[in-house]
């Protein structure tokens, strides 16, 4: 639904966003990001091209990549076992760079479910989702996510019965999370494009769970 | 509480970042030490990249890539190209 935008007080008449461009007027850290951009060129350090593919390279990550990954577990338990004992080298065997990133792979059953933060900054497993949502960057998630778990993960609509036990991983530049969400009831025989397209981003960084087949 | 589509000169941000700590010149250490010497009040006023920049140039100038005054001067000439980022971005 592309006029389905949540952010309805910034609507043009048609019903579209209205979107910034490069047409505002200059910042002074705008200012700054070309004027660093440019500085690291002349002094040899990087190219034109390098920063390109670099932007390039990082559009074309996203949690597409990261459900792909959780499918195969689902369906493989030799991968998932790999997976949960190398994430870094599991993901590279079906063809995702995910660079020298440590990656741990934490997997959600009935009775554990898991979370990912980073209390510092914003470490987060990009080279596998692609960036970061904004609010996972925020103050507000960063410090309640490993105060109040239960209470942040209502708040995405994840009620967890008292039993089941919350574990709160905190990333760091050399030591990212991805959650394994647990696989949904009512799926069983299907196929692992199928399945991955039940995998949302949320449910691999565990403020949400994988789709149930059938339900919006 | 919705992600947002980048803006290109975030998106430089980000793959500056990158390409800088993968050549060694500087360390998550270094670039979480400025946005910390930048105190509380950098947090509430700067957006994320915003953040980012700031850190990335204190470690770049700290790392002798270049100087200040160079700095300075290019700043001065980029702003002088027209009051857009369009058309102030370069190539």
């Amino acid at each position: 639904m592309p006029h389905d935008h949540h952010d309805h007080d910034h609507l043009s008449p048609s019903g579209h966003p209205f979107r910034a461009d490069n047409d505002t007027a200059l910042t002074y850290w705008q200012q700054m990001e070309i004027a660093v951009r440019e500085l690291l060129v002349k002094k040899g350090q990087l190219t034109s091209v390098e920063i390109n593919a670099q932007i390039e390279a990082m559009d074309a990550r996203s949690p597409a990549d990261g459900a792909a990954v959780v499918a195969r577990a689902w369906v493989d338990p030799d991968f998932k076992a790999r997976l949960l004992d190398n994430a870094a080298a599991a993901t590279r065997e079906m063809g995702f760079d995910i660079g020298p990133l440590n990656l741990i792979a934490v997997e959600n059953t009935a009775t554990v479910h898991n979370l990912i933060v980073c209390t510092l900054c914003s470490c987060y497993p990009r080279n596998l989702l692609g960036l970061p949502p904004d609010w996972y960057k925020t103050r507000a998630y960063r410090s309640r996510a490993v105060k109040e778990p239960r209470k942040v993960l209502r708040e995405f609509g994840v009620d967890l019965p008292d039993t089941s036990q919350i574990r709160v991983h905190d990333s760091t530049a050399d030591m990212r999370y991805v959650v394994i969400p647990a696989r949904p009831d009512g799926t069983e025989g299907m196929d692992e494009a199928t399945l991955a397209k039940l995998v949302t981003r949320d449910s691999m960084i565990g403020t949400g769970l994988a789709r149930v087949p059938g339900v919006a | 509480m919705e992600g947002h589509d980048f803006a290109l000169w975030e998106k430089r941000i980000d793959a500056l970042m990158v390409l800088c700590g993968g050549k060694g010149l500087f360390t998550v250490d270094g670039l979480r030490r400025a946005l910390e010497d930048m105190g509380e009040e950098a947090f509430e006023k700067y957006s994320y990249y915003e953040r980012w920049i700031a850190a990335t140039n204190q470690n770049l100038i700290e790392a002798g890539v270049y100087t200040l005054e160079e700095l300075g001067q290019r700043m001065e000439e980029i702003a002088a190209r027209g009051p857009t980022y369009g058309e102030a971005q370069g190539d």
